[in-house]
This record gives structure tokens, C-alpha cells and sequence, in this order.
């Protein structure tokens, strides 16, 4: 049935390294769907016989797009282990800089990794910037001016006449499913530019409490900045960077975020989604979601009121328990995958076995098969469910919960394009709900200041609980779980420590869950299953249609594979030149 | 290829003429430590320069380098990526894919030859024939000794690139190497970090469009300017370590009156980086300032120099290094020995 192999490799405008294959029907219609991880660094290998108070650092590098969720896993996972509890301030700020970190990732994913899909540069050379100022007008922006969007179109007109089109080149811009007025790709374009600026101030935030952006610092007990809203050095300076002058650069940069997400993000998603209505009718096709709930608990509240759970069917009358503990519930499968285990089953992660075996073609090589193993990708399973996790879940969990700001926003948002709520089970509907959680959680960000600046000004200023950090006040053996809703989905670090030191240490990431392979039942995960739902390649040669679901999912491959064993052979040498 | 507008025109086009251009020029020469003489030389051939192509290989990484990119605020990255470089290939950012993606590769090198800046982050894995981190079904080794072959100069961004970094810590799991252990007879600057300084990167790039090659180097091949000195030689706390005045615990009274955390295992004194001096997020902070010890991520295998809250001093576990550095007098000694020696011969 198959007529012809369509292989994108790189896929470009994600995180990590991505291989997608798909086989299309003589009409171009995709019939079959492999999502390939090729890369591995075996970070959890790296990890054992390290001290666990390290093992943060270490596993953030795991990615640094979303970067800080794997440390706070990290650093919870250690901290349940060792039974300690983190002060509510220490809560507080992890929750600011995981809400920040949250919302400048996805409008990075949103107008970067994404727009390109949706947003024609070359179309919008022909817009009219007086016509766009019209319907940003209309729309709703905060921005409206034609000077804004003309100043935009200037600078895409030097790119192009320059005929250096650098990141442009290359790209469709003749390919019939760019559907867009030219102003709406203006005005889309603009903000390309504008969150560029954006994004590097709000990571400003995570640089006052990590001292850096990316990879802030954590630590396992608290948050390692100290507040010295009285602390002076001897010049008047302040003597951390959580000063008042820092704690009220944090309450503006709320304000930015919200600003943004109320006068850019939301609206881009109402003018673009409204020239694409037929995207929120395929692309998703498991029909299954798991979370694992907020920022983990924070006494101030949960970063998005999302609770822990599963649904499976899309039946939002019922929310399944989910037990990380329970070796029967999350298990992970490598029939399709490059390792092999002992047992012929799926493994639990605090018994899971990480050894490689490549058993993929020699590179270079053309084609891979999907009938055999293909994947650095494990397949993780909840009751051998293939389950979605990431900003749809938590959404159709909100809604399954009950939450009634996140059905007001849902409904609302869907009205202004007058679709129903089922339109949300899609990939444009994926974009929407990284849209709509944004907004529920800056309204959120401004409370948990608050509640900080209060506990402040209590005099309370711990940020940090130091009773067990010697090794010395550890049990001999422990084991611990951390989770965090990080951009992308549910993520979870499992650890194991004996006498001081880590003796084995496993992630299971959002985007394993979403890129997995099949499992040994031939069940697909998600990003090969939305690609068997209703795709049809107009131009075989530029499958744009892959591409706008798998982005849909915001890949994040150096998260989705890490793990192996080592056989410890020296490093060969290889002179050029 | 080259475009027909210089950079000055494109800039002033924009309300940025030859006084913003002067001053900019200012601000690098004194971020590069050059001369102030040479900013009006700076500023006139910046006004010159066509927009250099910029290939950008990304191997076992976390895409954290391209993020810090993301954050350069001086030049900013909109500037950075669209008026002073043609960024002509860079997987996060470009908008082709697939077999679109390799053949703007293939045009980009052809134009380009000998002429382009090769950027590297990641490490590259080469055991097993390179299985562990592919692109285009190649290996990242076939791929990097191709494509460096006709750069003008190799940037190997971030402590993977230019060391290994976290891939090839104990037990390197799948032979994980830095740029300069793969490739000989090309020009190659270190920008370690984990990730590094967004300024000293686009510092370095600046440099290399006005002057047409790179800044100068230490023996580690890093920008004298920016890793010339340890990170505690610039840190504002410095003062409390003269006086010994040390935080115990992170939030104990010390940390909040911004004492010195040695002891808490800031590995500052060994570290060479900018962090204290041009800080991060447009001079927001850095990691001290926040309150947690430098890790010392940009110094070669530091992920296996043991504990990063073990002090330099020792402690209950074996020192970072093991160099057995000792607390007071004796350090200030120790630390200018270990900088000795620092700077090229060349």
C-alpha cells in the first residue's frame, strides 16, 4: 500500500536530534509513522557513585531548553530519599523560577521552533503595514501600531534583498499549506523579533535566584540564595542578588510576562489557529493523558492547579490513580529501542536496566525499519497504556478536574474560533493549550510573590533546611521519587542511594512518552500515532504537515534519551588535515 | 556569498549610525581588554564588514549553548543573528528540514568556502562508530571532519565542545570528545561554560568580523580577555575571604550578609571565566550573587574533580581536584602560582 518513504532527518526547530520516517500512500496519505531518537549521552550511567547532593547539576545538563525542570526533579527526588522537607520560601522561589523557566519556553517553542510552520516570511513582505495595524487592531494586540509592524517588514526586506537569507533559507515558502493573510505572517513576524527581546529579559528572573540562565543553580534542601533584604556590603550594595531591588525586579517581570502572554501570545494564537482551522481536527491519536501534577506541591498552591492522574479514552468522567511507586503502573519497553534487558517484560524505573544494543544500521545509512529496533528512545507504558503528557493533558486534566478557570478560559478561547471543545484533541488544539496554561499560570506567578514578600516581611527568611545535609545524618538506604510538570510534561527522576552515594538513578521524561517507539505489543506512542491521523503530504518532497504535528509536541530529544551502559573502551583519535 | 550592503549601512538604516557604532565599539574593545585605541578602528571596520557566514554543527548537547546564544544582550541576539552574522545553518533555529536541511548545508559550504566560522556545540561520541549521536543517518565524526575542513576558523562553544564536558565524564559511556581532540591545522577558539557567557561568545564573534581573526588566546586556546583571570580574582565577595568571614550554610547569616562561600565548596579560585566581571542575563547576576558556589563549569573534566560542595580546603571528602588548597594566608600564594603562566608565549 505504501508508495513511497519520506525521511526528515534533522528534523529541525526542536531540542536534540529527531528522525522522522513516514510512508505515504499513492495519494499522500500517511500510512505509517517511526519516530527515531539518535542521539545518547548516558548521563544516568554518569550519575552512579556520585554524591546525591551533586546529582542536580548533572542532570539538568540533561537539557538545557528546559533547563532547571531535571534539577528540581533531581533535587525532590533526593529530598524524598533523605526525608527532607523544604522550607516554604525555598517552595516558593523553585515555583517562580519553574514558572518562569515554564512560560519562556514555550513562547520560545511558540514563535522559534514553531511559527515557521504556520508563518510565511516571504508572504508577509507583501503585507500592508497599515492593513495589519487594522486587524491587530481588531484582534487585540497591545501593539498596534504600523510603524511596529513596518520597522518588522524593513528588516525582513534587508534579509532577503542581502540574498543572505540565513536561518530563512531553504525553507517552503511555495508550499500551498500557507494559508495565512500576508499581515497576519507580518504581524506574526514581528513578534518573532519582539520575543527574542522577551525572552532574554523574563530570564532574568531564574538569573536573581540561580545566578545564571541557563542552568540556574539548586540545591538538594531548599533554594541555595540567600535573602539579604537587610544585607548591605560595606559600598551599600546589596549583598545577594534576592534583595528588595532584585524581589521587585521579580514582581515587574511578572508583570512582562503577563503583559506578553495577555497582549502577544494570546492573540497570535486566535490569528493564527483562526487560518487554520482544519489543523484542529487531526493529530492526536492515542487518546490517552498523564500527569503528574503542578510544580510538586508547593504548600502555596500548585503551579497550575493540575492534579495527578491518568485518562485514558478521553473520558473525562473518571481520573485514574497514578502511583509512581507501584511497579505494575509505569513501566518501559525496548522491543523497538537500541537496548536489550534481561527480562521479557517492561521494567519498572526503580528496576530498570539500561544496556545498550545497537542493533540499528551501520551510518551513513538511508532508511531505518520499523519492524525492528530503531530508536535511543525507550517506550514508557502506565498499565501498558501509550499515554500523551505535556500542555494537552494537563489541560483535558483540568477540565476532567473541574477546574473552572481553565473552562472558562478553554471555552472562551475556542468561541472566539468557534470551535468545540473536541477541537481541542488535535495538533493546533496542542498549540492552544500551551497557550491557555501560560495564562492560567502567570495569573497564578503574582500570588506566590506576594506570599513570599509576606513570609519576608514576617521576618522569615529561610530559604533553605540544612538538618540532613551531612551524609553523615543519611539512612544507609534510600530511595526517593521527584516530579515536576515541566514545559513539555510530566517528568519524574527516580534515585537510589546506598551508603552516601547514588547506585542507580533513572528519568523518565515527557518527551519519552510522547517520542517513544512502538512497545513490544506494537502499540505507538503519541508522535507516531498523530502522524497516522488524517496526514496527507500535499508536497511529499516538503512534508510541512510532519513537521507542524511533531513541533506541535515541542520535541526534546536530548531528555527523551539518555541512558546506558558502558563498556569503558578508550577514546580513538581521528586527525583531519 | 557575500551580500552587496556592509554592516554600517544596514545598521544605520535602522537609527544605529557610526556614533552607536563607536560606542559599541567602545564597549567590545574594553570587554575584549584591547587597547581603547583600537575602537575607532573597530567601529570602521565594523562599518565595512559584509555579514560573515556562520555554520553552526550541533553534536551530543543540551541545546543550552544555543539557549545562552538566545540570551546575548550585547549585541542582542536579534542584532547578532540577523545583521552582524548570516547564521546559514543552525538546527534549532532554521527553518528547512530533512533533506532541505543537508542541502543548505552543502550551498552554505560551497559558498562559502574557506571562509565561514564553524560553530560546535556538543560533544562528539566516537566510539562505536559513532552510533550515539547521529544526524542524516551520519555520524557526528564524518560529519565534523567534513565540514571543518573549509572553515576559516572552529568556535567550540561550551565546556562539550571545547573538553567533552558532561558526555565524557566518568565513565564516558560512549567515547565522548571535545573539537580540539579530533582536528588538527584549523584555527580553534574554546568558549567553555556549561553553558558559557553569552557575551563572551558573541564577543569573540565581533572580534572576528572587525578584525578578520581571532582574539588572543591562552594555552587552553580560551579568549585571554575573558578567561585570563579565576572568577574569585573579579568576585565581589573577595573582601569577606581577606577577612575570613565565610558562609556555613546557605541561608545561615553569613550567606545573607553576602560572605564568602569557600566553604561551602565554591570552586571560584580555580575557575577561569567572566561570570564575576560581565555577570549574566545583561549584568543580573551570577552564580554568587545568588548564593551558590561557583561548580567551576568551565574548567576541563570539572563534572569528575569531585563534590561541588566539598571545599578547596578539603573536607570529609577527598578535594576538589585535590588540590588540597589551605584556608588564609597561604592561599593568595597558591592561587597566583596556579595562575602563572597563564598567558600564550606566542
Amino acid at each position: 500500500m505504501a508508495a513511497r518513504r519520506i525521511v526528515i532527518d534533522p528534523v529541525t526547530r526542536i531540542e536534540g536530534h529527531l528522525r522522522i520516517e513516514v510512508s505515504i500512500d499513492t495519494a499522500g496519505n500517511i500510512v505509517e509513522a517511526l519516530s527515531a531518537g539518535t542521539q545518547v549521552r548516558g548521563i544516568e550511567i554518569i550519575l552512579r557513585g556520585r554524591d546525591p547532593r551533586d546529582a542536580w547539576a548533572f542532570a539538568q545538563r540533561i537539557c538545557g531548553v528546559c533547563t532547571l525542570v531535571h534539577g528540581l526533579a533531581s533535587v525532590r527526588a533526593v529530598e524524598d530519599a533523605l526525608g527532607i522537607t523544604v522550607p516554604e520560601n525555598g517552595e516558593l522561589i523553585r515555583d517562580l523560577m519553574a514558572g518562569a523557566q515554564l512560560l519562556q519556553d514555550h513562547v520560545i517553542h511558540f514563535y522559534h521552533l514553531q511559527a515557521l510552520d504556520w508563518v510565511n516570511p516571504i508572504h508577509a513582505l507583501a503585507a500592508d503595514p497599515q492593513a495589519a495595524s487594522r486587524i491587530a487592531e481588531t484582534i487585540g494586540y497591545s501593539e498596534t501600531s504600523m510603524d511596529h509592524f513596518g520597522r518588522a517588514q524593513a528588516r525582513l526586506k534587508d534579509l532577503v534583498e542581502s540574498g543572505q537569507l540565513g536561518i530563512f533559507t531553504n525553507g517552503w515558502w511555495n508550499h500551498p499549506g500557507y494559508k495565512l493573510a500576508p499581515e497576519v505572517d507580518l504581524i506574526a513576524l514581528s513578534h518573532y523579533l519582539d520575543a527574542l527581546a522577551w525572552q532574554r529579559e523574563i530570564g532574568e528572573l531564574l538569573t536573581i535566584f540561580g545566578g545564571k540562565n541557563p542552568h540556574p543553580n539548586v540545591a538538594v534542601g531548599g533554594a541555595p540564595c540567600a535573602i539579604s533584604v537587610d544585607g548591605k556590603l560595606p559600598g551599600g550594595a546589596d549583598a545577594t542578588a534576592v534583595s528588595t531591588t532584585g524581589l521587585i525586579r521579580v514582581r515587574a517581570l511578572i508583570e512582562r510576562m503577563r503583559d506578553f502572554v495577555d497582549g502577544v501570545y494570546l492573540p497570535d494564537l486566535i490569528a493564527i489557529g483562526g487560518g487554520y482551522k482544519d489543523w484542529f481536527g487531526r493529530g492526536e491519536n492515542v487518546r490517552n493523558f498523564l500527569t503528574y501534577g503542578d510544580f510538586a506541591g508547593s504548600p502555596a498552591g500548585n503551579g497550575f492547579g493540575v492534579p495527578r492522574g491518568a485518562v485514558l479514552g478521553r473520558d473525562l468522567s473518571e481520573i485514574l490513580a497514578v502511583d509512581l511507586q507501584d511497579p505494575a503502573q509505569i513501566q518501559e519497553y525496548v522491543a523497538h529501542s537500541w537496548y536489550k534487558y534481561s527480562r521479557d517484560t517492561g521494567l519498572h524505573p526503580f528496576e530498570g536496566e539500561t544496556s545498550l544494543d545497537y542493533t540499528g544500521p551501520k551510518p551513513p545509512f538511508a532508511q531505518l525499519d520499523a519492524d525492528k529496533t530503531y530508536s535511543w528512545v525507550k517506550a514508557p507504558r502506565w498499565r501498558g497504556h501509550a499515554m500523551e503528557t505535556g500542555p494537552l493533558a494537563r489541560l483535558v486534566m483540568l477540565h476532567a478536574a473541574g477546574d473552572t478557570a481553565a473552562k472558562a478560559l478553554t471555552t472562551e478561547t475556542l468561541a472566539r474560533l468557534d470551535l468545540p471543545f473536541e477541537a481541542i484533541y488535535s495538533t493546533f488544539g496542542r498549540i492552544l493549550a500551551r497557550g491557555i496554561e501560560s495564562k492560567l499560570l502567570v495569573d497564578r506567578m503574582a500570588g506566590w510573590h506576594a506570599r513570599l514578600m509576606a513570609n519576608i516581611g514576617r521576618g522569615d527568611l529561610r530559604t533553605f533546611n540544612d538538618a540532613k545535609w551531612a551524609p553523615e545524618n543519611w539512612p544507609r538506604h534510600s530511595r526517593g521519587i521527584g516530579t515536576i510538570e515541566g514545559p513539555r510534561g510530566a517528568l519524574a527522576h527516580w534515585v537510589v542511594i546506598d551508603d552516601g552515594v547514588i547506585t542507580n538513578y533513572q528519568a523518565v521524561v515527557p518527551t519519552t512518552w510522547n517520542a517513544g517507539p512502538k512497545d513490544e505489543r506494537g502499540q505507538h506512542g503519541p508522535y507516531e500515532a498523530a502522524l497516522m491521523d488524517g496526514h496527507r503530504l500535499e508536497v511529499p518532497d516538503q512534508p510541512l504537515e510532519v513537521l507542524r504535528t511533531i513541533h506541535s509536541f515541542d520535541p526534546c530529544m536530548a531528555c527523551a534519551a539518555h541512558v546506558f551502559d558502558s563498556d569503558r573502551r578508550p577514546v580513538v583519535e581521528v586527525k583531519i588535515r | 556569498m557575500e551580500s552587496a550592503e556592509t554592516l554600517g549601512e544596514v545598521l544605520g538604516r535602522r537609527g544605529f549610525g557610526r556614533r552607536s557604532l563607536l560606542k559599541f565599539a567602545i564597549a567590545m574593545t574594553s570587554s575584549l581588554a584591547l587597547p581603547p585605541a583600537l575602537a575607532p578602528v573597530m567601529a570602521a571596520n565594523l562599518a565595512k564588514a559584509k555579514r560573515r557566514s556562520v555554520i553552526w554543527l550541533s553534536f551530543q548537547e543540551c541545546t543550552g549553548c544555543l539557549e545562552t546564544l538566545l540570551r546575548s544582550s550585547s549585541p542582542s541576539i536579534e542584532a547578532l543573528i540577523f545583521d552582524f552574522v548570516s547564521l546559514d545553518y543552525q538546527e534549532s533555529l532554521m527553518a528547512a528540514a530533512g533533506a532541505d536541511a543537508e542541502r543548505t548545508l552543502r550551498e552554505a559550504v560551497a559558498a562559502n568556502k574557506g571562509e565561514y566560522l564553524l560553530a560546535i556545540d556538543g560533544s562528539i561520541p566516537v566510539k562505536d562508530g559513532g552510533v550515539y549521536s547521529m544526524t542524516g543517518g551520519r555520524s557526528n565524526l564524518g560529519m565534523l571532519s567534513e565540514i571543518a575542513a573549509d572553515a576559516k576558523a572552529v568556535l567550540a562553544i561550551g565546556t562539550c565542545a571545547a573538553y567533552g564536558g558532561i558526555p565524557k565524564a566518568y565513565p564516558n559511556p560512549t567515547g565522548a570528545a571535545g573539537v580540539e581532540d579530533l582536528i588538527s591545522g584549523k584555527p580553534i577558539v574554546n568558549i567553555p561554560g556549561c553553558p558559557p557567557v553569552p557575551e563572551v561568545l558573541s564577543g569573540v564573534l565581533v572580534h572576528f568580523i572587525s578584525f578578520g581573526h581571532l582574539p588572543e588566546l591562552d594555552d587552553r586556546k580560551r579568549p585571554l580577555a575573558y578567561f585570563g583571570t579565576t572568577i574569585h580574582d573579579q568576585c565581589y565577595r573577595r573582601p569577606f575571604y581577606d577577612q575570613g568571614k565565610f558562609a556555613k550554610s546557605f541561608d545561615d547569616e553569613g550567606a545573607r550578609q553576602g560572605w564568602c562561600l569557600f566553604e561551602l565548596g565554591c570552586k571560584g579560585p580555580v575557575t577561569h571565566n567572566a561570570c564575576a566581571s560581565l555577570k549574566w542575563n545583561g549584568g543580573t547576576s551570577f552564580p554568587i550573587e545568588s548564593g551558590h558556589g561557583c561548580i567551576g563549569c568551565s574548567e576541563p573534566d570539572f563534572w569528575d574533580a569531585g563534590s561541588f560542595y566539598t571545599s578547596l580546603a578539603g573536607g570529609s571528602s577527598a578535594g576538589w581536584r585535590n588540590t588540597g588548597i589551605a584556608l588564609g594566608v597561604g592561599v593568595a600564594g597558591g592561587l597566583a602560582a596556579a595562575l602563572s603562566g597563564r598567558r600564550k608565549s606566542t
